[in-house]
């Protein structure tokens, strides 16, 4: 056959995992999961990966997209130093192209020249080879990059320097990963959700041990799905007669479940992730709580006995280890909302009232101030107009708004219409200044499309200047953007980098879901979920909100 | 002091000698334009200067104006200043504008690509003194592949999609890019169709390429006749009730900007082709050394970083703002609507 005349780099086609092993079976597995939004597809693309794969790479594939690479052989630094060297272009216009190109691995694999060859190594090869780099001399660590990116083609290139970077960000959790397992395997999901937690290295482990041994303690973990609520669409009026409802206040924290069986604890997230160990303080429950029972609930900081706001609970999520001045600063309680399980039986089928009679009757035997257990507290409304009162005290009691569950409700599976819904408070928001913009990434990267806002502030001098509160990049449309985008390039005051000041002149109405008081910020203040509501073309700047405003908002 | 030959106005690029605007994005007397795109190419100039080839694409653009179509290389004075149209290899008819007037000579690329694409007259260096050069890839990171190799992955994409029974939807701006890519899809794959704003353009270049045959989506068309076929739409429709009605469907975008991983999945795009009618790093640095010229200018794209380094290679760099960039303008976006009305 006549070889093309040209080596393919960036969109040649992806072949399908089944057809390669190794290190190429793995950069295209990484590309299709890179090029479709389709969940289906990729774990498809997983599935077959796993049925093909060699036992070791599967093991280290697994690491890998559960957030276990090993640490990094070489620093960002000298990577940047040594791209831009063998680029042959100067280390600004190296870090002006990374800017743009919004990742490290990608901007090199880009930049480096590009190879008309493929490697045979394994993907477990390259990991025991950057092992064992870490421990290597510069010199011997530029030669190693260097002998790879001259070899390896596009895609293999950045896969090569993204697992010296850091973690692939290609859109799939754990729990995807999870079910192509379970799929190429046969083995229950959830059961080998329970297997790949905790702390395990890919570098001993086989592929046996982690996944193929039966093991009983496996079934133990074992969570309910959990029941999802719509966003009530009408007036709650529309609900019918208030007396069959039951509400209570929509926390926010993370859905829960927490598991206690045969002496011991599992904690599911929504997200069907075991984070047991992220919650140490839960491990009170043990001996407290009798075996057999399950409980939904949210997980919330608390602190100086008060709920804390999201922005609290964010210092925990995404810790693997929880230090002991951590679980002190934000510790976290389980505001219980239902019972699935009692006794070892499963009673989701109970109507909801009889459940929370269950969950209630144990709340009470076991209630003790320091178990960090807590109920949410249901709430009967004589009236709707009664109930859209106590949804107005949202903010200050840092809920989200109220949830409405029908007192004769089983506990479904899944997001279901009908019996429960979330009624949640509208989204707060104010009038700020444009004041600094910054490139978009890719296709909006020679546009700018990066705002931060800015509200009126009284400084030491009693003058009136501008102050940062928010960042957002989305809430406009692509004709809006343009429009801010041209005005931007003739309006520009400064340019640091990617990120240009500029004569601030534009009021945007931000809408934000939550508020709460920082330090890291500028302002003071932290905005959750902040977005562009509209452009308020009708608006001066001087007519634009003040950071007193914005404090005023906090509960 | 001597006034430059070219000055960057608030309307465009202006000779004062020869009182004649280059590209102007204001209405003016008397304009040279390089290209058909809506972003060089503006409404409500007095006259029109271009190459013979762009005389039908501004005309069925723009409607009734006042244009005079030259050929390559043709010498013409206005007020003792010498202009002449130069290939650019962007798209059909489009130049390069040459100005010289008093032993200095002065050239604007316009938009440009150094690679031949088979459709456009290919791209041609032309010695000047300064060179006014578009930059819209100018980093490092662009590096095109050969367009026989991509236009072998679009037609196994398509092949692909077809097995599964699938529309292949394919991306690309309705001047230029569609053609280009109409030129080199596979027929023996399946049929052509066309959304009417690449229709359209197409027909007004049928006299001067030969191009496979397409049909143009009427609402007549039922979306089962087009399965394993593909479907040429421009940039704006992604995401329309008219592609929505197509599924089963498969969407790839064809553009320089593909190089990003990010570009594609931002635009939820399935596949991303990358393809562009536009100097990729390598170009632009090698066809500004062939022009032998000393003073560069970078009109839009990455200008500030490519002068820059231009700098430090020992040129004398530097950037204009100009309102260029921007081809697929709402004008076109407003004929797609009206399109799609016309069609649902």
């Amino acid at each position: 056959m006549k070889q093309s005349q040209y080596t393919s780099e960036i969109d040649s086609p992806a072949t399908t995992a089944s057809n390669e092993l190794g290190m190429r079976g793995f950069a295209s597995l990484i590309k299709t999961l890179d090029s479709t939004n389709k969940t289906n597809v990729k774990v498809q693309a997983l599935t077959d990966y796993f049925l093909v794969a060699s036992d070791k790479d599967k093991v280290w594939t697994i690491a890998i997209l559960s957030h276990r690479r090993p640490p990094r052989p070489v620093n960002t630094t000298l990577l940047r130093e040594w791209a831009s060297e063998l680029a042959n272009i100067p280390l600004w216009l190296f870090e002006e192209s990374y800017h743009i190109v919004g990742d490290l691995a990608e901007t090199i694999a880009l930049i480096v020249p590009s190879s008309k060859t493929s490697t045979e190594k394994t993907l477990t090869q390259f990991l025991e080879e950057m092992i064992a780099l870490k421990k290597k001399s510069e010199i011997d660590k530029k030669t190693y990059l260097f002998e790879n990116w001259k070899v390896l083609d596009y895609y293999e290139r950045f896969v090569f320097t993204k697992l010296i970077t850091g973690g692939f960000r290609i859109g799939v959790s754990q729990k995807l990963m999870t079910r192509a397992l379970a799929k190429a395997t046969e083995i229950d999901e959830d059961i080998l959700a329970y297997k790949l937690m905790g702390n395990w290295d890919p570098n001993k482990i086989t592929f046996q041990e982690l996944i193929l041994e039966e093991n009983e303690s496996d079934y133990l973990s074992k969570p309910y799905p959990f029941y999802l609520a719509y966003a009530i669409e009408n007036e709650p009026q529309d609900l019918g007669d208030v007396s069959h409802w039951s509400a209570e206040h929509k926390w926010d924290g993370i859905r829960s479940q927490v598991i206690l069986r045969n002496d011991e604890l599992f904690v599911w997230s929504r997200g069907e992730e075991l984070v047991t160990d992220k919650y140490p303080e839960f491990n009170l429950f043990i001996q407290k709580i009798p075996n057999g029972t399950v409980i939904d609930g949210e997980i919330l900081p608390y602190i100086d006995r008060q709920i804390g706001t999201f922005n609290d609970l964010q210092t925990r999520i995404g810790r693997k280890t929880v230090s002991k001045a951590l679980l002190k600063k934000v510790p976290v309680i389980l505001k219980a909302y239902d019972i699935l399980e009692w006794e070892g039986k499963d009673i989701r089928n109970k109507p909801f009232t009889e459940r929370r009679a269950v969950l209630e009757k144990l709340f009470k035997e076991i209630n003790h101030t320091d178990l960090p257990f807590h109920l949410s507290e249901t709430i009967h409304f004589n009236s709707w107009e009664e109930a859209a009162k106590e949804r107005e005290r949202s903010r200050e009691m840092f809920s989200e708004g109220l949830m409405l569950k029908h007192k004769d409700s089983p506990y479904l599976v899944g997001r279901k219409k009908g019996d429960w819904w979330k009624w949640k408070v509208d989204p707060l928001t104010i009038d700020a200044v444009l004041t600094y913009a910054m490139r978009g990434h890719g296709r909006r990267s020679n546009l700018f499309t990066d705002y931060t806002f800015a509200l009126w502030n009284e400084n030491d001098e009693g003058e009136k200047e501008l102050v940062t509160f928010a960042k957002a990049y989305s809430g406009l449309t692509d004709a809006e953007f343009r429009k801010v985008d041209a005005w931007i390039k003739k309006n520009t005051l400064e340019r640091f980098g990617p990120v240009r000041s500029v004569t601030p002149h534009h009021v945007f109405e931000i809408a934000f879901e939550g508020i709460a008081l920082s330090k890291r910020h500028k302002s003071g203040v932290a905005t959750r979920f902040p977005r562009i509501l509209r452009w308020r073309k009708d608006k001066s700047i001087h007519e634009a909100n003040s950071l007193e405003d914005l404090k005023l908002m906090i509960p | 002091m001597k006034k430059p030959l070219l000055e960057f106005t608030d309307k465009g690029i202006y000779c004062n000698a020869a009182k004649v605007y280059l590209d102007p994005w204001k209405p003016v007397d008397k304009a040279i334009i390089s290209h058909g795109h809506a972003d060089h190419s503006r409404w409500g100039h007095k006259q029109y200067i271009t190459h013979h080839r762009n005389v039908p694409i501004i005309s069925h653009r723009l409607g009734e104006i006042n244009v005079s179509g030259k050929e390559w290389g043709e010498t013409f004075s206005i007020n003792n200043v010498k202009f002449s149209l130069h290939p650019a290899g962007h798209i059909i008819g489009s130049s390069q504008i040459r100005v010289e007037h008093k032993g200095e000579v002065w050239v604007f690329t316009g938009d440009y690509k150094t690679e031949n694409d088979g459709i456009s007259t290919p791209y041609e260096p032309i010695k000047c003194n300064t060179f006014i050069t578009e930059c819209t890839f100018g980093l490092p990171a662009f590096k095109w592949t050969p367009q026989q190799e991509v236009f072998e992955n679009i037609n196994q994409w398509w092949a692909e999609n077809k097995s599964e029974g699938k529309t292949s939807i394919l991306f690309g701006y309705s001047l230029g890019k569609a053609q280009r890519l109409l030129k080199y899809l596979d027929t023996n794959i399946g049929k052509i169709y066309t959304h009417g704003a690449i229709e359209n353009m197409t027909q007004v270049l049928r006299p001067l390429v030969d191009f496979p045959e397409t049909t143009l989506i009427t609402k007549e068309i039922k979306k089962e006749e087009l399965l394993g076929n593909i479907v040429l739409a421009p940039p704006s429709a992604h995401g329309s009730t008219w592609i929505r009605k197509m599924v089963p469907y498969v969407t790839a975008s064809a553009s320089g900007w593909m190089t990003f991983r990010g570009a594609r999945r931002r635009r939820a795009i399935d596949k991303g082709f990358v393809l562009s009618d536009h100097c990729d790093w390598q170009g632009l640095l090698s066809s500004i050394e062939a022009t032998g010229a000393e003073k560069i200018i970078c009109t839009h794209g990455y200008t500030e970083i490519f002068s820059r380094y231009l700098r430090e290679q020992g040129y004398d760099a530097r950037t204009e703002e100009t309102q260029y960039g921007d081809e697929e303008d709402n004008a076109t976006t407003d004929e797609i609507a009206t399109l799609e009305k016309q069609a649902s």
